[in-house]
C-alpha cells in the first residue's frame, strides 16, 4: 500500500500537573509548567507506526499547530517512529484562541496537499476535552469517520473500525480515505527508545503558516471567564433505602 | 478537566499505572503552586543548559516514562521483599537503549559521550529508592567501561553485548572481606594452569550478586608488585565452584541484593581476561572515575527532590498556628542546602565537560564524590528533622533517603580514600 498517514499531535499541559487558574481568570497558568504530548495523540502515533511496521501504509507524517515549542512534541512523534513532521506556525493571540474548527481546516488542507489517505487523531485533548477536531476534519473533507476507535484493521479496500460507544462496541467498515480518532484501548504507546530519539534528530520538520494553506485562524469564539470547578461539598449519609428515596424526592431529583 | 480523572481511572483499569506512585499522590494533595512537579529542573521548556541539548531532555523524558510506569509503582513492594527483578527491569531498559549509552555501536551501544550517561544517571534519581538506580548503574556504567575500552572482540560479543541489551545481569567483584578501600591488598587469586585460570578466594559487597549472570572480577594473576599483578576477568557466575554464600542485610538500599561470593577452584579460559594481564588495577582505577561521576549525578536529583518534598510538607504542616516553613531557621536552612546542591552540580558539570574532552578528571571526580557523600548526610539529617515524627516513619521518602544515602560516603571509594586521592594530587601526602 502506498498510503500516507497524517497524525495530529497536540502539545498540552502534562496530565500529572495540578492545574491553576490565572489570577485574571482569562485562562490557566502555562508558563514554566510541564507540557507533553496529549495521551490520546500518543495512542494515535503508536497506531500509525504500527500500521507502517505491518507494511500496510508507507509514510507517517506528524503534524502540530502552535508556537516554536510544539516542535518538541513533533520530535517525540518522530522518536516513536513517524517519518517526518510538519509544524504549522501559530503563535501569540492566534494560538490562545486556536480551536477545533481552525485546526480541522488546517488538517483538511494538509491532507489534500500531502495526498494523505488516512488521518489518525486522538479522540480529544485533555486540556479542552472538545472531541471535535476529528469529526470536523472528516466533514470538511467529506471523508468517512471512525471515531473512538479501540481496534483498527484493513479489510480488502476498507477500514474496519471497532468503536467504543455508550452501549458497548460498534463495528463499522469505512472506505478510504478516512479519518479515525483513537480511544484509550486502541494500543499501548511504545517508549521512545534512545536510538530512535537520536535518529529523530535527522528527520525533517517542515514549517508552514496557516495563510500558506489558505486557512484563516481567527476565532469566532471569545472566552469570557475561566474558573475552577466548585469545591466538592460533603454529602449526606442516610440509614435506609426509604430515607434515600425520601431525600431524593425532597431535592426534586425523583 | 473531568477527562483527567477519567483517564486516571480508565488507565488504572487498563493496567497502565500512570499515577500509582505515592510520591505523585502527595504532590497533588500538598501542592499549592502552579507546577506540582517538585523537581526544580522539570520543564524542558528551552532551558539554557550548560551541558544538555534537546536530545538529552528527550532521553530523560522517555526514561522518566519507563520509571513512572514500570518501576516506581513496585518500589515499595520490592523494598519490603529486599529484592527487585533485575532481569525484567534491565531487559526493559536495555531494549529502550538506556544501558549502553556511551558504549560502542558495534555491540548495541549508542556511542554517545559521557554527558548522555550522566543524563540517564540524573533521571534515574526519580526512582523512589536508592537501591535500584545503584543496581542499574553497576550494569550500565560500573562493571563495563574497562571491557568496552580494552576487551577483545570475542569477549565483547560474549559479555558486553548481552549486558547492553539487558539480557544478562552483571556484577562487579572488587571488594573483599579483607580489602575494601585498600584495593591493592585483595587476596583472590587466579593461577594459570595451561589455557585456564583456577580462581580461589571470595568477594564481598557485590551489588546484583545474587542475580548476576557474570561478574567483572578483579583478581591477582601473578606474583608481582600489588599494582601490577592484577587482572580483570569476565567470570560466568554459573561455573562450578562459584558459591553465593549469602545475601547481606543492610540498613538501606533494601531492594538491591548485595552478596558475599566464594570461589572454590573455579576454572575460566585465559581468553576471559580483559585487555592485558597485569593491567587490572589500572583499568579498575579508570572505571572508578565514571562510577564516581555517575553516583554524584544520581544523588543530586534525589537530594533536590527531598528538599522540594520537605518544602511542600512543611508548608502545609502547621505547628503553633503557622506552617513549619514560616520559621526562618527552616526556610534559611533549606536555602543553604539548595545552594550546596547547585555548587555540587556545577562541579559535576565541569568535571564532565573536561572528561568528555579526554582529560583525566580524577581529582575533580573525587572531590565531587566526597562532597556528594557529605552533603547527602547533612541534607538527609536536616530534612528529616523538619519532617518530625512523620520523617521517622517508613511511609515517606525522606526516611528511606536517610538510610539509602548513607552509603554514598562509604561505597565506591570511602570519603577518606577520596581525601587521600585529592591530597596525592595536591602533593601533600607524606613521602615514603
Amino acid at each position: 500500500m502506498s498510503a500516507r498517514v497524517l497524525v495530529g499531535v497536540k502539545r498540552v499541559i502534562d496530565y500529572a500537573v495540578k492545574i491553576r487558574v490565572k489570577p485574571d481568570h482569562t485562562g490557566v497558568v502555562t508558563d514554566g509548567v510541564k507540557h507533553s504530548m496529549n495521551p490520546f495523540c500518543e495512542i494515535a502515533v503508536e497506531e500509525a507506526v504500527k500500521l507502517k511496521e505491518k507494511k500496510l501504509i508507507k509514510e507517517v507524517v506528524a503534524v502540530s499547530c502552535g508556537p516554536q515549542q510544539v516542535q518538541e512534541t513533533i520530535r517525540t512523534a518522530l522518536a516513536m517512529g513517524a517519518d517526518r513532521g510538519i509544524h504549522v506556525e501559530v503563535s501569540g493571540k492566534d494560538y490562545e484562541t486556536l480551536g477545533p474548527l481552525q485546526v480541522s481546516k488546517i488538517l483538511a488542507a494538509l491532507a489534500k496537499k500531502e495526498e494523505a489517505s488516512l488521518i489518525i487523531l486522538g479522540k480529544q485533548a485533555i486540556d479542552d476535552d472538545c472531541n471535535q477536531t476529528g469529526q470536523m476534519t472528516a466533514a470538511l473533507l467529506d471523508w468517512p469517520q471512525g471515531t473512538f476507535a479501540s481496534e483498527l484493521a484493513f479489510e480488502a479496500d476498507k477500514l474496519k473500525v471497532v468503536r467504543e460507544i455508550d452501549g458497548g462496541l460498534e463495528t463499522i467498515k469505512i472506505k478510504l480515505p478516512a479519518v479515525v480518532t483513537a480511544d484509550l484501548r486502541l494500543n499501548t504507546p511504545r517508549y521512545a527508545t534512545l536510538p530512535n530519539i537520536m535518529k529523530a534528530k535527522k528527520k525533517k520538520i517542515a514549517m508552514v503558516k496557516p495563510a500558506d494553506l489558505g486557512v484563516d485562524v481567527s476565532s469566532r469564539l471569545e472566552v469570557l471567564k475561566v474558573d475552577e470547578p466548585p469545591t466538592r461539598q460533603a454529602g449526606v449519609k442516610v440509614e435506609t433505602v426509604e430515607d434515600l428515596v425520601g431525600k431524593l424526592k425532597e431535592a426534586g431529583r425523583v | 478537566m473531568a477527562l483527567r480523572a477519567k483517564i486516571l481511572r480508565l488507565s488504572l483499569t487498563a493496567n497502565r499505572n500512570l499515577l500509582k506512585t505515592s510520591v505523585v499522590c502527595n504532590k497533588r494533595q500538598l501542592s499549592e503552586k502552579a507546577s506540582s512537579n517538585p523537581k526544580a529542573s522539570v520543564s524542558a521548556e528551552n532551558i539554557d543548559h550548560i551541558l544538555y541539548t534537546e536530545e538529552h531532555f528527550a532521553l530523560k523524558a522517555s526514561l522518566r516514562k519507563i520509571i513512572d510506569q514500570e518501576i516506581n509503582p513496585h518500589v515499595d513492594k520490592w523494598e519490603e521483599e529486599g529484592l527487585f527483578p533485575a532481569h525484567k527491569i534491565f531487559k526493559i531498559l536495555g531494549s529502550a537503549g538506556f544501558l549502553g549509552v556511551n558504549k560502542p555501536v558495534e555491540y548495541g551501544g549508542l556511542g554517545l559521550d559521557f554527558s548522555y550517561s550522566l543524563a540517564v544517571a540524573e533521571e534515574l534519581g526519580n526512582i523512589n529508592c536508592g537501591g535500584i538506580p545503584m543496581a542499574i548503574g553497576v550494569q550500565s556504567d560500573m562493571a563495563t567501561p574497562a571491557l568496552a575500552r580494552f576487551g577483545s572482540a570475542e569477549l565483547k560479543k560474549e559479555f558486553l553485548q548481552p549486558t547492553i541489551m539487558g539480557d544478562v545481569v552483571v556484577c562487579l567483584g572488587v571488594s573483599e572481606t579483607g580489602a575494601g578501600s585498600d584495593v591493592a591488598s585483595i587476596k583472590t587469586k587466579a593461577v594459570r594452569k595451561g589455557d585456564e585460570y583456577v580462581i580461589n578466594g571470595g568477594k564481598m559487597w557485590t551489588t546484583n550478586g545474587t542475580q548476576a549472570d557474570w561478574m567483572c572480577l578483579l583478581a591477582n594473576t601473578s606474583d608481582g608488585p600489588p599494582h601490577k599483578n592484577k587482572s580483570l576477568i569476565c567470570l560466568p557466575m554459573k561455573l562450578p565452584g562459584v558459591h553465593i554464600a549469602r545475601k547481606i542485610n543492610k540498613i538501606g538500599m533494601h531492594s538491591s541484593d548485595t552478596a558475599e561470593v566464594f570461589f572454590d577452584d573455579v576454572r575460566v579460559p585465559c581468553s576471559n581476561v580483559i585487555g592485558q594481564e597485569g593491567m587490572g588495577f589500572t583499568y579498575q582505577m579508570l572505571q572508578f572515575q565514571e562510577e564516581r561521576l555517575w553516583g554524584v549525578a544520581n544523588i543530586l536529583t534525589v537530594m533536590e527532590k527531598v528538599v522540594q518534598e520537605t518544602i511542600q510538607y512543611t508548608r502545609q504542616r502547621k505547628i503553633f498556628n503557622q506552617p513549619i516553613l514560616h520559621n526562618q531557621v527552616v526556610h534559611f536552612r533549606l536555602a543553604e542546602l539548595q545552594m550546596e546542591i547547585e555548587l555540587l552540580r556545577s562541579l559535576l558539570h565541569r568535571a564532565t565537560a573536561l572528561y568528555i574532552k579526554g582529560n583525566d578528571v580524577t581529582k575533580l571526580a573525587s572531590m565531587a564524590k566526597l562532597k556528594a557523600g557529605r552533603l547527602a548526610r547533612e541534607l538527609a539529617d536536616s530534612c528529616l528533622q523538619y519532617w518530625g515524627g512523620m520523617g521517622y516513619t517508613s511511609d515517606v521518602l525522606v526516611s528511606r533517603f536517610y538510610r539509602d544515602s548513607r552509603l554514598m560516603s562509604i561505597g565506591a571509594g570511602a570519603d577518606e580514600v577520596m581525601l587521600s586521592i585529592i591530597c596525592k594530587y595536591m602533593d601533600t601526602l607524606p613521602r615514603k
